[in-house]
Formats: structure tokens, sequence, C-alpha cells
């Protein structure tokens, strides 16, 4: 055992910046994969034969779309939109290209979270909102949202988390961030004491997390 | 009195996701609901009664047929003016469908919204309306704070938000206790009597078509095979499905376990007469047995009043002083001849 706490002393300033790193690619991930998964993933409630605005055509080509890109492993994933990351972010490294990459690949995961989240509020609300004359865009944005928002928040945490784990594969593109400080500070120089403290820099964050998505929760859904 | 809202030749068939047959809901009704009155639509569960109440207010389009409100042929003008009508036309429904999200005061507001009412006008209108059903205290609560009959009262609240002429209720009284429903059977009685509100009462409790309705149609696998006014159809229901449902609201007559017991205390026939809001009623029935001279002991039966009008049956054991059978056939007779409806209970 060669590795001492010393080594990450010596590399405190490199610790903060991945700190940030992972802080500000998971943050500018979650919003901008939150708001277009939203936005799908009321597309994909909406066109659901019967449901607001069925259309069994939109809700295939929308269902089909969604499932070719989830199962794609995010490390391959990134790798294989470099060619779409250079024409967007104007980069295929570093931080922007990854935060690129992950806000993509969530976005179609929230989409599942927010359709599945909709589906369970109660379809006699929608009626009773249909009745009042509402259009069936603003029952999507001020009945439904409103109705699952307890339920939609705690999906955007558990999103958020998988967004931690997303960041830190982007070491691979030299992402920057905690996972890249802990391979190429840690393991690659088998300096333990580096990786045991990326990793509880990331059980951190990810409580911090939780903890927030728990309490905005419990205060929606007033229980 | 004029037509609030025409059903004319109204069907609407489902085909079935799963095995793709074709389910009849509703099949060639052609109703009329008469401006100001509360219309019961009574029927079994999957008699078609919840599809004609949305055809009404067109959250379902019929598949043949017209619908037609306040003048308004709801099936011939587009989706956006369809829109339109439905906030002249009120809901309540029986799980009440509050949004937990909304306060009290959200719920009953939200359609206000919808219509682009200003804040300070929803405001006052928000108020008025807890007020007239009793929960302006509980402005600020939000549903699930509320029992079933509070719940109800908000959907009535916020149904009559936009000042509808029409209001539906889809079963609005079936999760709630017997005392609970009276309470919001009179509140939708009010609402009918004091703004006006012609009212569509869909239901499978006959006693809640006696309680509110002026006028009930039956309806049976899809097809409204009854309809008239309701103290008629209690006193003289014409379809097997109508008298079925008035048996079970009214309880004066014998059911066949009842006859068996009374049959073992009175050997003498059973007689049952229908009595209605005629007068001198009493008399011809009286007279009737006295000139039969056949005696008659009351042994079952009960009179009440539907619509503020009397109502009811009695059983009588009928016999002969010397136990022959042909002034009892004198007694039925005669009865009927003084135009008393009668029937004698069939012996087991």
């Amino acid at each position: 055992m060669n590795s001492t706490f010393q080594s990450v002393v010596d590399t405190f300033d490199v610790f903060l910046a991945a700190v940030r790193d992972t802080l500000v690619m998971s943050i500018v991930s979650l919003v901008i994969a939150g708001v277009i998964g939203l936005a799908l993933g009321l597309a994909l409630y909406a066109t659901r034969p019967g449901n607001l605005l069925g259309s069994r055509t939109a809700y295939t080509i929308l269902n089909v779309v969604v499932n070719l890109v989830r199962p794609i492993p995010f490390v391959i994933f990134l790798a294989a939109i470099a060619p779409l990351s250079r024409v967007v972010v104007q980069t295929t490294i570093g931080v922007p290209a990854v935060t690129f990459a992950i806000s993509l690949a969530a976005s179609f995961a929230v989409s599942r979270i927010v359709e599945q989240n909709l589906l369970a509020v109660d379809p006699g609300v929608v009626e009773a909102a249909r009745a009042s004359g509402a259009h069936p865009l603003s029952i999507l944005l001020t009945v439904l949202i409103p109705e699952g928002l307890g339920p939609l928040i705690l999906g955007y945490t558990f999103i958020y988390i998988g967004i931690v784990d997303m960041t830190a594969q982007g070491a691979l593109v030299g992402g920057g961030g905690l996972g890249e400080y802990a391979i190429t500070y840690g393991s690659q120089r088998y300096d333990w004491w580096i990786v045991y403290v990326s990793v509880a820099a990331i059980v951190v964050i990810v409580q911090l997390g939780q903890f927030i998505g728990n309490r905005l929760a419990r205060a929606t859904l007033r229980r | 009195m004029t037509a609030l809202v025409e059903l004319r030749g109204v069907s609407k068939h489902y085909r079935r996701a799963d095995t793709g047959e074709t389910v009849v809901a509703v099949e060639d009704v052609s109703l009329d609901v008469h401006r100001g009155e509360v219309l019961g639509v009574i029927g079994y569960s999957g008699a078609g009664k919840s599809t004609l109440v949305r055809l009404v207010n067109a959250l379902e389009l019929p598949s043949s047929g017209s619908v037609t409100v306040g003048g308004q042929e709801l099936t011939a003008i587009p989706e956006r003016d369809r829109r339109l009508a439905r906030r002249k036309i009120g809901m309540i429904f029986q799980q009440f469908n509050l949004f937990r999200s909304r306060t009290i005061a959200g719920n009953v507001a939200y359609p206000l919204k919808v219509a682009g009412v200003p804040k300070e006008e929803r405001d006052r209108r928000v108020a008025e309306l807890l007020d007239f059903v009793g929960l302006l205290d509980r402005a600020h609560a939000y549903p699930e704070q509320l029992s079933g009959g509070q719940k109800q009262r908000v959907g009535i609240a916020r149904a009559l938000a936009s000042n509808p002429e029409l209001l539906l209720a889809d079963e609005a009284t079936s999760a709630l206790d017997p005392e609970t429903t009276s309470e919001v059977l009179a509140l939708l009685r009010r609402v009918n009597r004091e703004l006006g509100v012609t009212i569509i009462v869909i239901t499978h409790e006959m006693d809640a078509v006696r309680q509110i309705a002026d006028r009930v149609a039956v309806m049976e696998n899809g097809r409204v095979v009854e309809v008239g006014d309701v103290y008629d159809l209690f006193s003289s229901p014409a379809t097997g499905a109508a008298r079925r449902f008035v048996r079970t609201a009214l309880h004066d007559r014998p059911s066949p376990e009842t006859l068996v017991r009374l049959r073992e205390r009175h050997p003498g026939r059973l007689v049952t007469v229908q009595i209605t809001d005629e007068a001198g009623l009493q008399n011809r029935i009286d007279q009737a047995f006295r000139t039969a001279g056949v005696t008659a002991e009351l042994v079952y039966g009960g009179v009440g009043e539907i619509r503020e009008r009397r109502i009811g049956s009695l059983t009588y054991e009928v016999a002969a002083p010397d136990g022959s059978s042909a002034p009892v056939d004198q007694a039925i007779a005669a009865l009927r001849a003084a135009g008393v409806t009668t029937d004698e209970e069939a012996r087991a």
C-alpha cells in the first residue's frame, strides 16, 4: 500500500474542479433532459390511443424512437453521437460534449418516467377537466402535471442519480468530473485514497439530490 | 315545455380492443329532456346510462344519431365549439373527480379559469358557490380533508361555476351512505328549484329517483324502454325492468318470502289493491267489500308519497262468512269495476 491521504491533499484543487464539473454536468443535463423529456413524455401520454390526443400512428412512432435509443449503453451512446455533438456543441470531448450526450440520453429515460406517472393520474380528473370545456393542451399542463407532480419529482430524483452515474462514464472522453479524477489520479496510479474520496463525494452528491427530491415530493403530496 | 336536450336515434357502438367484437352501449335512443326538469335515468350497470350521459355533453360522440343541447346540434359542430358548449353543461361524478392538487376554492375556480373569467370576479363567484353548498369555511382545505358528502358538494359547486343551464349527475350518490345521499339529493333539488338548472340524474338506485326526479327514463341493454312521469312510473310501471326497479324502492308489496309467511297465518285469499291519489279511493274499497258481503282483514302494505302525491298498496285477507269462494270473486270484480287496480296473490 503506497497510497496515503497526502495524495488527496496534493490534488485538492483538481478534486474541487472535479466536484464542480460533476455538479455542472449533472444539473445542466437534468434541466435540459427534464424539459425535453417532459415534452416527450406528455406527447407519449397524450397520443396513447384513447387518451386526450389519441393517435395510433403518432404514438407508435414516438414509442419506437424511444425504445430504439433507450437500450443503448451510455458509454457507446457517448461515442456514437460524437458527430452530432460536434455540430451542436462544437466539440466531442470535455464537459460540453458529455453534458450534451447526457441531456440527450436522459431525455428518453425521463419521457418514460413522465409517461408512467401521468398514466397513474386518475382518469376521472381528466374527464372532469374535459367536461369543463378545457382544451387538451391546457389539461396536460394545468391538470395532469400538477396532479402527478409528487411522483414526477420522485421520478426526476431517480433520473438525477442515473445522470450522476453517466457523468462518471464521461471520463471516457475526458469529461472531467469525479469519474475522471478517480480513474486518472486514482485507479490508474493505484492511489486508492483518491478513489475512495471520489466515491465519498459521489455518495454525498447523490444523497443530497435524494434528500431534496424527497422533501419536494413530500411538500407536494402533503404527507 | 320546450326541450333543452334532444336525442334523436342515438346509438353508440364500441369495438373492443382485445377481441375486436362490437359492443353496443347505447342503441337507438330518442329522448327529450325538458327545460327546468329533473330527469332520472335508471338502469342496471352496463345498461348504457353512463355512456348516454357522456353523449349529452359530447365527451363521447355517437356512432349514429344526433344530440342537440340548447338548440345547438353538438354532433354537427367542430370540437372547438363543442368545448365552448361544454362550459354550459356541468357534470358531477360518482368518485367526485376533484383535483387533489388544488384546494376546494381552486377546484371550484377551475372551470372559471378555463372560461377566462378575471381573477376578481372568479374569487367572488367561488365564494358565492361555496356559500351555496355550505362549504365556505373549507375554502382552503384540500379534497382529502373532506368527507364524501362534502366532496360531492364541492363537485356540485365546481359544476355550477360557469352558470350552466344543464347539470349531468353520473351516479353522484352511489358512493355515499343513505343519509349523505339524501343531503346531496336535497342540494340537487335546490339547484333545480332555486337556480332553475335542468338536471339529468343517472342512477341505479330507485330511491334516488323517487326523491328527486320529475320524470324517469328506464334503460335496459342500451335502450330506453320506458319514459314517464315519476308518479305514473311508480304507480303503473309498464315494463318488467320498470317493475323491478319500482319494487326496490317501494316495500309495500309482499315479497314471495313474506307471502309464504303471511299464508301460514292467513288461510283466506290474499288480495292486493293499489293506492293512488284518487279522491274517495278508501270509500270505494270499503264499498266493494261491503256489497260483496265479505270480511277484509288488512295484513300487509304501506302508503307513502311521491312528488307529494299519495302512493302505496294494501294487502287484505278476504273471506266470505260461509267460507265460499263466490263472494270473494264478486268483491275482486267490484273493486276492479270501481277502478281500483287489484291483484290476487297467487297461491304458492
